[in-house]
């Protein structure tokens, strides 16, 4: 299984969730986990998330999801699960 | 699995620390496009650079996409050009017309630095040498990405003091030739002593002939990252300064070994090494002089940054050797005048000299490294210089290097923009006595002896 990390950081407000989850459910991108938390007033959101199914390229999906993220006043990133494992597990 | 701090720290440290690959380098042997006919040869360099490399960008830039981590440079490194010429070039003007094809190839494949225009001399020279040595000015001069470097000793070898001031004289002429653009072009020149054969960073990077076809060298960095681990320990021991350290190498290494493999697997090259570097940039918080400060100096260069740099050198390495398979270039904290702003600051207030900045090159990896010097040095007295940092690597066997920028038409006090990851820097003062007679005796300085260590 591809598993990708997507992360959601901005202001809080109404929708940033369905709006989110909405372009996976589109997308055929099936979410595995989610974990959410406020800092500082900040909203911040990590769903690991499958993106075997879905036919998007991987390039255009992190652009869209930015793009996405702009219309909701937040910052959207979606990055590959190595990047993590690597640094935080030995 | 992973949890949500874990990947906000990930995040911060690229987003806030400047966390980044500092370069992905290719490595590519050109031995095999030797030729006697100068033509078929520029031919054959030409292409075998441009196939192995057409993608190198491309595919820099993917991986940089799917895992959010920036990769800054990338880059090519040849095999030394004196090798590759020797049978083909007549003249200095024939290596120039490589230094042309090597430019254009860079441009074309859209890599900004190419390094291996260089010359192996640690014992003598060739007349391929010779001719390629000859050649450097004007190389740099009509070229915009080729780098360049010499190795003029090794601690198996000693120090070639004819090649040591013909590097003086020559490093006079490149700032000649460049002193429209402030003498840029000795930023693409660096000579050293025990240079290794895979480094992917520039200036210094060309692909050792012990090494295979191609290769994929990957240099990481982080400065920013350690600094701001240092700051949410301060006051605390050593024991506690050394373990941070030592962690949070190895978490920038992961990701330079993360960036390395799947640029080995996409390119299908090989992978070399990580360069376990502490690089810093011009940018602000991306310094290795403020991770000094932060180990408890005013500036770089007060009392104690000798001892906090080799502490530092070494934690990285320590952390770094753990998170990475296979560990080389150069490998260590990278101590540049001109791209650190941190440094920028410790001369500009007068705490850092470049007798100083000698002694931190005993421990640290490679040397001096892009100081601005008065355009009016003599070539003598930059030999001078070259001769004191090469005797450092070959008596503690270690590579050192020394990248002087005389700048023709200014002196101490003034200021050189470099611009980009150059940066700029305040010219320092050079010790004003002689080494003339020293410089012009000729011949070799001989290797050290290996036993009786104190």
């Amino acid at each position: 299984m591809k598993k990708t990390i997507i992360t959601v950081v901005g202001k809080d407000t109404v929708g940033i969730i369905a709006k989110v989850c909405t372009y996976l459910a589109d997308n055929q991108i099936n979410i595995l986990d989610i974990s959410q938390t406020i800092v500082q007033d900040y909203f911040n959101m990590m769903m690991i998330v499958d993106t075997n199914k879905t036919t998007k390229d991987f390039a255009l999906i992190v652009e869209e999801l930015g793009v996405l993220g702009e219309s909701i006043g937040v910052i959207i990133k979606c990055q590959k699960e190595e990047i993590f494992n690597q640094m935080h597990r030995i | 699995m992973i949890n949500i701090f874990e990947v906000a720290e990930t995040n911060e440290m690229i987003e806030k620390e400047n966390l980044d690959v500092r370069t992905i380098t290719l490595g590519i042997s050109l031995l095999d496009c030797i030729d006697s006919d100068l033509k078929l040869l520029n031919e054959k360099i030409y292409h075998k650079i441009y196939e192995a490399a057409k993608d190198l960008v491309k595919t820099g830039e993917e991986i940089s996409g799917e895992y959010g981590i920036p990769i800054v440079n990338k880059r090519i490194s040849v095999t030394p050009i004196a090798l590759v010429g020797g049978a083909a070039c007549r003249s200095a003007e024939d290596f120039v017309s490589i230094a042309n094809t090597l430019d254009k190839v860079a441009h074309e494949v859209g890599v900004n630095f190419i390094g291996g225009y260089s010359a192996l001399v640690s014992k003598g020279m060739t007349k391929a040498d010779e001719f390629l040595i000859q050649s450097i000015p004007k190389a740099l001069s009509v070229t915009e990405r080729v780098c360049s470097s010499v190795n003029v000793g090794s601690t198996k070898t000693g120090i070639n003091m004819d090649a040591v001031k013909m590097m003086g004289e020559i490093i006079k002429q490149t700032a000649e030739e460049t002193k429209d653009a402030d003498s840029l072009g000795c930023a693409k020149l660096v000579v050293f002593c025990n240079a290794p054969d895979d480094n992917p960073f520039m200036a210094g990077a060309f692909h050792g002939v012990t090494e295979a076809d191609k290769i994929i060298n990957v240099g990481v960095s982080g400065p920013g990252v350690v600094k701001t681990a240092l700051g949410r320990i301060r006051g605390e021991s050593f024991e506690v300064l050394c373990e941070t350290i030592k962690k949070t190498a190895f978490k920038v290494t992961r990701v330079g070994q993360l960036v390395a493999k799947e640029a080995s697997k996409r390119l299908n090259v090989p992978f070399g090494i990580v360069d376990l570097s502490l690089a810093p940039t011009p940018a602000i918080g991306d310094s290795v002089a403020d991770i000094l400060c932060e180990i408890g100096l005013e500036y770089a260069g007060a009392p104690g940054t000798t001892a906090a740099l080799a502490l530092l050198n070494d934690q990285v390495k320590k952390g770094g050797v753990m998170a990475s398979s296979y560990v080389g270039g150069l490998s260590g904290a990278f101590i540049p005048v001109s791209e650190d702003q941190g440094m920028i600051d410790a001369v500009s207030a007068g705490a850092l000299t470049l007798e100083k900045l000698e002694a931190m090159t005993c421990v640290c990896s490679v040397g001096l490294d892009m100081i601005a010097i008065p355009g009016n040095t003599k070539a003598t007295t930059i030999s001078g210089i070259i001769a004191d940092e090469m005797a450092i690597g070959m008596v503690n066997q270690k590579t050192t290097a020394v990248r002087l920028i005389p700048v023709i038409g200014k002196g101490v006090g003034e200021t050189v923009e470099f611009g980009g990851l150059l940066g700029y820097a305040p010219i320092m003062p050079v010790n004003q006595y002689s080494c003339d007679d020293f410089v012009n005796r000729g011949g070799r300085i001989p290797a050290p002896i290996h036993s009786f260590k104190n």
